[in-house]
Parts: structure tokens; C-alpha cells; sequence
């Protein structure tokens, strides 16, 4: 991709990590995929081939997404890499982490490299592949970090499994400490959780299906803080849902370790009683808990003890989702529709929920040098520009991802994403991708 | 009613209804020609992905009483097509003219996904540990007519009813749970804590961990069937202890009243849940049980699919 487009984005009010909550009224010219000029609004800017209007927007880092599932290579019948990208750029994602839980699984340096590569060939944000922390995710023996590393691999989790057995975590963080990586768990002793389908409590006994009790997550999450205590290492939990997963978390964090957490729109904002339909959209993994829980991730959030909102984007092919709810995978849509549920069912500023879903992921995923970058001369230009109040209605069937598994679909939202810069091209431009 | 899907569904209201249509359906049944033509032409599917041979037969003989065609679409789960969805399988036989759909599932919730994708009338046969409705009524009017009572909204008032067993992958306690209560009887449900559901607290019943406890105290003992796969679970030690604990043998049986009824789904594990042979007990009601599923299976075919009560031939 050449970088040669030139943009001006006019009438927003900037909000990034040095603009302080209330952000700054100003106008932004990009040349050459970097910013070049920032000025009071309203002030001159050089002519450029695209002039993006912000009035009533806020202008934004692009945004980075820790938990994306995009399905390639392996299950393209749900999604590919350049049908989640563009999800992601109508999402305001200007940079996205690939779980490997592909086919085969991203273990090895030729499969990470195919994944940057289609994320590059897509051209609408960032694909960043997250590495897996055992060989194919089997829990068994340790997949190469340092030739992942090489090649650009910052971030190692089994997501999907979590790691099991406890001497082989323990390893795992001993061993990528030396390396300056972050491992990221998916906390659920599986024990526990066989043929679980939802969350364990009063809503599963009434409709008789298996339990996945929050302490299945608990006692993992318990687990890794003291392995992190014992080893020094670092470690990110990927998609809290419980109370006390963040009372954890939070203790954890006062004493000074080193732990970065994530929690899924769907986490805080459905729960377990959206089972009683029977409908498999809702079956997600963790899966959707109580209003307890929904509050205490809110809260999480609020105080900082959550660090990143996180999508878990699973699009799955609707024959999958078709069947018995012991049989569905899950998972559900994420990428189009996290901006618009934070903005909406937080009761946060809108400067930290731009930190939850921009510059605090960036700084996780190890990508701070190019996203969640203040908008000054000379940074990249990875910018989203939204418009925080305006409302609109969730149509499962005008989403850009292969698959229509939201279940959002009718609801309406408030903040929509208008125009996405990435990499200094306009890949969003008033609403519709351009690629 | 569109669907028969769950108790809950129902409604106090609705199995007042079915109780009601039953006691007309049992009369058909004690003819010397026990069939009517009051669905006549209709087509009725038994869609069973799990075994089960008595409550198909049970529905199928109810379906032909009430003259509608019968089919048969059974899939076992091993043969089950992988590359098939359920709404394709649903899809496929709905397209060939069908008025109702009688679904026996492993899994909860197959009645409400299934019916989304078809026109017909949706029968829960039973779902997963989660409902089987006719289970409950069958045994509501078997209580009910034993007893001399008619069917009203409090046509089992006064009444204790232990449930005893695996309460937790049983849809026959939780559809039980729901029909007893909603007419007035009082549930105790008897079990190890390994086999209760999580939330058992929010119900509304009492709960007992010793049915020596409980025994001499109920109008009606309703035994669970013991799985015997659940060994593997580590949710009782053994069977022995289960049976032991709360397995219906000679001693027990003696606790019980002499009025007292004993009722068990089939099929029973002998020498496990009853270990003494019930044909020996006053109370045993269990062959009656399956007799009236006949009489509560055509009330509720009629029902679903709004026969014309003329044709029953039965003053309503």
C-alpha cells in the first residue's frame, strides 16, 4: 500500500493520552501515513485529497482490540482475514490481535507470518498474531517463543484452553520473562467446566443445562497470580467475567504485580438469563454471568482494575450456531459493535473508555510504538473519528464479519464510528469501508 | 396452544385444561373401539434423537386414537450427520406436510430452536434434563383421578409429594416440580447435594438429604430413575450407597402410609432406586401411570392441534 493519500480531518474534538478527558477542539492534516499538522479548529491546514468532517466527533488514537477471532487460516466459512479486518475498521479498530486458535494453530513462524501477511493484504487495520504458549494449544509442551518473537510475536495465549497444568505455567512465565513477552490466559480449569453450556447458577438449574461455574475461572485466575508472584513474569487475563476475578485482580494489582486484565462488552452488558430463549447466540465461553458480575466488571472497569475492553470477536458460520446448544461453539460477534456498547452501558467518560479500548490495549499488545499514540506531528496517523451520541439500531444483517452470530442484533446503541485512518489511508470513510 | 414445550408454558390454566380433556379421552379409551376421528388427515411426527420406546409408543397410540397419521424419524445420536443442522433436519421433514412435531432431544432447549423453523406444532417429548411436560400431567391426573379429585387449579391442595432421586438431570422433576406446585401441592424434593441443581433453593419446594426422614410422612413417594452412567461422575460412591440411602426397600416401604402413593417415570432400575417389588405395595400406581399417558397424550394432540370436540364424540 502506498502512502500517498492525503487527509484533513476538520470540526472534531481530539481526545488522546496527552489531551487530557476533556480533549481539545482541533483539525489534523495527514500526509505519508504519519500526522503532520495539528491546529486549533478552524485555523489553516494544507490542502489534502481527502477532507474528512468531525463536527459533533470526537478524533481519536485508532482503536486496538486484544481478543479477535478471525477464523483464517482454517474455518474461512465464518470469517476471513480480510472480512474481519473490515469489521474491525467499521469498528474503529485500527489494530487487532489474532488469537491462534486457527487451523493449523498460529505455533510456528510460517503460520504467524501468513497472518500478518493477510492482515497487510487486506489493508484495513493492523492483524497482529498473538503466539500460542503450548505447541497447537494442546497444553502439553512449549510453543517457540523466541522464533515467534522474532517474528514480531509480543503476545502467547492457548485462548480457548486455558493452561492446565500448573508446572508447565509455571515454566511458561519463567521462561518468557527473559524474552520481555506477555502471556495471556484464558482462565478455566476445564475440570470443571465438561460440557458446560452456561453459567453455572439459579437460571442453568431451571432450564437444566450444564454449569460453568465462576470458580472454574476463579481458581485459575487465583493460580496465576501466585505464579506471577513466585516468577517475577507478567501476565494479561483475557476476558474476566467474574466478581471475584476482579476482587482478585484488583488485590493483585495494589501489591504490585505485574497483571493486565480484559473484559467483553457481552460480559458487562447480557446475562446468563438471556439463556432462557435457547438461542445459541448467547453461548459464549466464559460464559455470560449474573447482574452481580456484570456490575462488579463495570465497576472493574471504572477503577482501572479492568485495563482493556476486549471483544472476543467468535464470528461462527450460522450452520454451526444452528444446532443443540450442547453442540454450537461459542462465541459471538464483537468488532462493529464494542465502541457503541461501551459508550452506552458505561457510565465512564468517554476519555477512558478510549483508554480501555486504545492506548492501555496498545501498550499490552506491545504495538504503543504505532497505535494509542498521541495525535501530534510526527505519530503515525491510526485515527478514529465517532460520533459519541449518535444513535442507531444493530442489524445482524449489514455487518461486514462473514457471520451474523450478534447478539445485539435489533437493539439500539449510541456512538457510531464515522471515519477510520489507518496507516494514513481513509480504510472508513463516513461510514462505509473503502476497501 | 401452539406448542406444548414446557409446564412453565402451560400454565395453571392450561393443564387445567389438558386434566380436563383427559378424563374425556379416558372414556374414548375404556370403548369397546377406542378411536375417534378428530384428527383426521393430520400428520403427526415423532422426532426422536434419543431412544425411547415407550413414550414414543405412548404418543403414536394416542395419535392414531384421534385418527392422525403417524411417522416415524428417528435418529440416534451416533448416526446423526454431522454436516447436517438441526434447522436443515426440521427444514426437510416440516416441507413434507406436517401438522405436529413430537421431539424427544438430549439436549435442553431443542423445542424452542425447533421451533422457530417450522410452521407445526412443537410437542416437548422431553428435552435434555430440562422439561417433559406430558410426563407431568400424565402424572398430575393419575394423582389426581387416584385420589377421586377433579381437575382444578387446586385439584392437588394438601397434598406432600416427595420427589426422590436425581433431581439435577431430571426433566421429569423439574416438569413435576412445576405442575405439582402450580395446583397446590407441597414438593420435597430428596436427594444428595451431588443431585440437586444449583439454584434448588429458589424453588419452590422443600429439600431433604434422608428419605427415612420423609417417608411416613407423604400422600405421594415419586422415585427418580438412577442412572447408572452417573457413577462415573463422582456424584454418589457407588450405587449400593445410593440405594442404600435412598432406595425404596422392604424397611422403608413400611414407613410408608397405607394411602400413600408410589409413582416412578419408568424405566425403573430395579434393586437400585426400588429395591422392593412395588406390585407388592398398596399404593403402586406405576402401570396406571403409563395407561393414563395414553389418555393425557390425546387430550394434549387434540389440544395443540385444535380439534373439533364434536368429533371426540364425548360430551365436553
Amino acid at each position: 500500500m502506498t502512502n500517498q493519500q492525503t487527509i484533513n480531518i476538520r470540526g472534531g474534538r481530539l481526545m488522546d493520552p496527552l489531551t487530557g478527558r476533556n480533549g481539545r477542539m482541533a483539525d489534523i492534516h495527514i500526509a505519508a501515513g504519519q500526522v503532520r499538522a495539528v491546529v486549533d479548529s478552524g485555523n489553516d491546514l494544507p490542502s489534502a485529497d481527502i477532507e474528512l468532517d468531525a463536527t459533533n466527533c470526537i478524533v481519536s488514537p485508532g482503536l486496538v482490540d486484544l481478543h479477535v477471532h478471525l477464523r483464517e487460516p482454517g474455518r474461512e466459512e465464518s470469517e476471513t482475514i480480510e472480512t474481519g479486518s473490515r469489521a474491525a475498521a467499521l469498528g474503529g479498530f485500527t489494530a487487532i490481535v489474532a488469537m491462534p486458535n486457527t487451523e493449523p494453530a498460529q505455533d510456528s513462524r510460517i503460520v504467524v507470518e501468513f497472518v500478518r501477511a493477510q492482515g497487510e493484504r487486506a489493508g484495513l487495520c493492523e492483524v497482529v498474531p498473538a503466539g500460542c504458549i503450548t505447541l497447537g494449544r494442546a497444553g502439553e509442551a512449549l510453543a517457540p517463543y523466541d522464533e515467534l518473537r522474532d517474528a514480531g510475536v509480543r503476545l502467547f495465549t492457548d485462548d480457548g484452553n486455558g493452561v492446565q497444568d500448573p508446572l508447565l505455567m509455571r515454566r511458561a512465565l519463567e521462561y518468557a520473562r527473559d524474552l520481555d513477552v506477555t502471556l495471556a490466559q484464558h482462565c478455566e480449569v476445564s475440570r470443571l467446566t465438561t460440557g458446560a453450556v452456561m453459567h453455572e447458577g439459579s437460571c442453568c438449574g431451571h432450564l437444566g443445562l450444564p454449569g460453568w461455574p465462576a470458580i472454574a475461572e476463579e481458581l485459575m485466575v487465583h493460580r496465576d497470580i501466585e505464579l506471577v508472584r513466585l516468577t517475577g513474569a507478567r501476565i494479561h487475563f483475557l476476558h474476566l467475567s467474574t466478581q471475584r476475578s476482579v476482587d482478585m485482580v484488583r488485590v493483585a494489582k495494589a501489591q504490585g504485580l505485574a497483571i493486565t486484565a480484559e473484559a467483553a462488552p457481552h460480559h458487562f452488558t447480557l446475562s446468563d438469563e438471556s439463556l432462557r430463549s435457547f438461542d445459541t447466540v448467547y453461548k459464549v465461553n466464559p460464559p455470560l454471568r449474573t447482574a452481580l458480575d456484570i456490575q462488579a466488571l463495570k465497576d472493574g472497569l471504572a477503577d482501572g482494575t479492568i485495563d482493556a475492553i476486549a471483544t472476543d470477536h467468535a464470528p461462527h458460520a450460522s450452520h454451526l450456531k444452528e444446532q443443540p446448544l450442547d453442540q454450537a461453539p461459542p462465541g459471538m460477534l464483537g468488532l462493529e459493535t464494542a465502541l457503541a456498547l461501551a459508550l452506552s452501558e458505561l457510565t465512564m467518560d468517554v476519555y477512558d473508555v478510549l483508554a480501555a479500548l486504545s492506548w492501555k490495549p496498545a501498550k499490552i499488545a506491545g504495538i504503543d510504538d504505532r497505535h494509542g499514540r498521541p495525535i501530534a506531528v510526527g505519530e503515525p496517523a491510526n485515527i478514529t473519528v465517532f460520533n459519541p451520541s449518535l444513535e442507531w439500531t444493530v442489524d445482524r444483517n449489514s455487518g461486514a464479519s462473514k457471520s451474523k452470530n450478534t447478539p445485539y442484533h435489533g437493539r439500539v446503541v449510541s456512538g457510531k464510528v464515522r471515519h477510520t485512518v489507518f496507516n494514513g489511508h481513509g480504510v472508513v470513510i463516513e461510514g462505509v469501508a473503502q476497501l | 396452544m401452539k406448542h406444548l414445550r414446557s409446564i412453565e408454558e402451560l400454565g395453571v390454566e392450561g393443564i387445567v385444561r389438558i386434566l380436563s380433556l383427559s378424563e374425556h379421552m379416558a372414556q374414548v379409551n375404556q370403548r369397546p373401539v377406542p378411536k375417534v376421528p378428530a384428527l383426521i388427515g393430520r400428520t403427526v411426527v415423532s422426532l426422536f434423537f434419543e431412544d425411547s420406546t415407550r413414550t414414543r409408543i405412548s404418543f403414536e397410540t394416542a395419535a392414531k386414537r384421534l385418527s392422525a397419521d403417524t411417522m416415524t424419524f428417528s435418529v440416534s445420536t451416533s448416526s446423526v450427520n454431522k454436516g447436517e443442522s438441526l434447522r436443515d433436519t426440521i427444514e426437510t421433514v416440516s416441507a413434507m406436510g406436517v401438522a405436529a412435531f413430537v421431539v424427544r432431544h438430549k439436549t435442553s432447549g431443542i423445542p424452542w430452536q425447533l421451533s422457530q423453523w417450522t410452521d407445526a406444532c412443537i410437542i416437548n417429548a422431553g428435552d435434555g434434563w430440562h422439561q417433559h411436560p406430558t410426563q407431568a400431567l400424565l402424572d398430575t391426573y393419575t394423582v389426581m383421578s387416584t385420589l377421586g379429585r377433579t381437575p382444578s387449579a387446586t385439584c392437588l391442595a394438601g397434598l406432600r409429594i416427595a420427589i426422590v432421586g436425581d433431581v439435577r438431570h431430571s426433566r421429569v422433576a423439574r416438569s413435576n416440580v412445576q405442575a405439582f406446585t402450580a395446583l397446590g401441592a407441597q414438593v420435597v424434593l430428596v436427594a444428595p447435594r451431588t443431585l440437586l441443581p444449583p439454584g434448588v433453593e429458589d424453588w419452590p419446594v422443600e429439600i431433604s438429604s434422608s428419605l427415612d426422614e420423609v417417608i411416613g410422612d407423604v400422600d405421594v413417594l415419586y422415585m427418580l430413575r438412577m442412572q447408572r452412567e452417573r457413577m462415573n461422575e463422582a456424584l454418589v460412591p457407588h450405587l449400593g450407597e445410593y440405594s442404600q440411602r435412598f432406595g425404596l426397600d422392604e424397611r422403608r416401604a413400611t414407613l410408608l402410609r397405607d394411602t400413600a402413593l408410589v409413582m416412578h417415570p419408568g424405566p425403573m432400575n430395579r434393586g437400585v432406586e426400588m429395591v422392593v417389588d412395588p406390585a407388592t405395595l398398596p399404593g403402586n400406581v406405576i402401570t396406571r401411570q403409563v395407561a393414563n399417558g395414553v389418555s393425557v397424550r390425546m387430550a394434549v394432540l387434540f389440544d395443540v392441534l385444535g380439534g373439533s370436540e364434536a368429533t371426540t364424540g364425548v360430551q365436553t
